[in-house]
């Protein structure tokens, strides 16, 4: 018997759904538009996080080692670049090595800098990382203080220019994001509201006849749900199918800036989270939206 | 079957619709509250069904303290009568069978018995071939029928019907009392508010009167009794 109801709170759902073709159709288009939007924005929030990620862990400190310094010294260096709090890797490139990559940017017109190789200019130096790429001040200043250090680099300025940008992206992101699914659950609370109340004489009806709340209440709940669900349904294809189109377009071009940094996200894994994502999202909005609108029509 | 003590229903904005209120009404009695519009004849009626609760005073129903009992409850009690508008109050997007049906499916019962209910009670009140209508598409008598049929499609023991040939031409007035009639032989309790002169002066029963929340005559096989 209560299978039997369940499927009765189903199919009136679903008549419901049908029945108030228009106000269906408002509902659903409200939360079609909203997903839409936190679709699109949740997945460009994704890749400038993964991008920004990529940035951080990216950013190097350069210690230019004294010129005077012999092999021993620049050894116990190294030894204590990495006994700094806060350094993950430390990587040597010596001067050689520094040579041999300037040459490289220069292609043919090294042979013009021939003699630099007999009197080489440049200075050996250690690459160090940290742990916390927004700890790199401190990192620095504890890797400058050492002994046979010439210069530290970090490019203070352009670094904390751009962690301030991301974050700034992030928070506005996440705002925007909230609001507009705030905006989505005020919508569907409204329709799914108009909804009940072209059909309050049918509740009315049914307290008259002696239905208890909860059979009442359980259309609507799952009318909500079809609602929202329905309403992510375009979000989650335009997601799932947009985003493959979107990488395949994007991630070429951005191969050929030869960068660790611009890596998009891989659309298998992205997508599907997105989408599962927007599901929830859309059930909920739903749910919420004709739970509370509910309310005040069921005092007896 | 309702016995009322000293029953009073105050509205918040100070009106009084019932005052101090004394009444038994026996099993399977059939019952007419006459009265002017307004002295309290659809609060006296919307009280037994619990629409609203009293505010002084005891209102039982088969010995059920009707005012005491828990929102939550109500559905159980609202199980055991019928009730029957003016309007009618169907659903205009259903069937005849559906709109009858409806009072069924609420209680959660099978649809086999569903069925059979639903059309022995369409039979009853002559309206067997007419199960697939919708209600614009009846008479007001005929959809008058079908609300009847939906009050008692349940078997309920006390029956509320408040001005039900309110919207009815004499004529087919006459026929839905034939239907309460049958009902009633049939062992049901009828309590019925009404404006209907003719109605009351030829089917005798017993007659209320309310005026100003009171009950100013209480007369078996009693007659209307007011002028127009």
């Amino acid at each position: 018997m209560i299978f039997k109801t369940g499927l009765r709170h189903l199919r009136e759902g679903f008549k419901g759904t049908l029945r108030n073709g228009w106000m269906s159709f408002a509902a659903i288009s409200a939360v079609t538009i909203t997903l839409l939007l936190v679709g699109v924005f949740a997945l460009v929030m994704f890749n400038i996080n993964e991008i920004s990620d990529n940035v951080e862990n990216d950013v190097e400190i350069q210690v230019f080692i004294t010129r005077t310094a012999d092999e021993n010294s620049v050894e116990k260096l190294g030894e204590n670049i990495e006994q700094v709090p806060g350094v993950s890797t430390v990587t040597f490139s010596s001067k050689e090595d520094e040579l041999a990559k300037f040459q490289d940017q220069l292609g043919d017109d090294a042979a013009a800098y021939g003699t630099v190789e007999k009197d080489n200019p440049l200075h050996a130096r250690y690459i160090v990382k940290a742990q916390d790429p927004t700890e790199l001040e401190e990192v620095a200043k504890s890797v400058g203080s050492l002994d046979n250090v010439d210069d530290v680099k970090y490019g203070k300025d352009y670094i904390d220019k751009m962690f301030a940008f991301f974050n700034g992206i992030r928070i506005g992101g996440l705002a925007l994001i909230v609001g507009l699914t705030l905006m989505a659950m005020f919508l569907i609370s409204n329709t799914i509201k108009m909804t009940i109340f072209s059909r309050r004489r049918e509740i009315e009806i049914m307290r008259l006849v002696g239905a208890k709340n909860s059979f009442i209440r359980w259309p609507f709940f799952i009318e909500g749900l079809l609602l929202g669900m329905l309403g992510a349904l375009v979000p989650i294809l335009v997601i799932y199918f947009g985003y493959d189109v979107a990488y395949s377009a994007l991630q070429p071009s951005l191969d050929q800036l030869n960068s660790d940094i611009f890596k998009l996200i891989d659309p298998s894994t992205l997508t599907v989270q997105v989408s599962l994502v927007l599901l929830a999202l859309g059930a909920f909005i739903g749910i919420w939206g004709s739970t509370t609108s509910l309310g005040r029509f069921l005092k007896i | 079957m309702i016995s009322m003590q000293k029953v009073s229903k105050v509205y918040p904005n100070g009106v009084v619709a019932v005052d101090d209120l004394d009444l038994e009404i026996r099993d399977g009695e059939f019952l007419y509250v006459v009265g002017p519009s307004g002295a309290g004849k659809s609060t006296f009626m919307k009280m037994i069904y619990r629409e609203e609760k009293p505010t002084a005073g005891q209102l039982l129903i088969d010995g059920l303290d009707v005012g005491k009992i828990k929102d939550r409850h109500v559905p159980k009690l609202r199980r055991q009568l019928g009730v029957i508008f003016q309007d009618f109050k169907l659903l205009p997007t259903l069937t005849v069978y559906e709109n009858v049906a409806f009072a069924l499916e609420v209680v959660g019962a099978d649809t086999s018995s569903i069925r059979k209910q639903v059309m022995d009670v369409l039979n009853l009140v002559g309206l067997k071939n007419k199960a697939r209508n919708y209600p614009d598409e009846l008479s007001g008598g005929e959809q008058q029928r079908v609300s009847i049929a939906r009050a008692i499609v349940n078997k309920p023991k006390l029956i509320i019907a408040d001005e039900p040939t309110g919207n009815l031409d004499p004529e087919t007035a006459w026929g839905i009392m034939e239907v309460f009639e049958e009902i009633h032989r049939r062992g049901a309790t009828i309590v019925m508010a009404t404006h209907n002169r003719d109605i009351v002066d030829k089917i005798r029963h017993r007659v209320i009167a309310i005026e100003n929340g009171k009950v100013v005559r209480d007369e078996e096989k009693g007659a209307y009794g007011y002028d127009i």
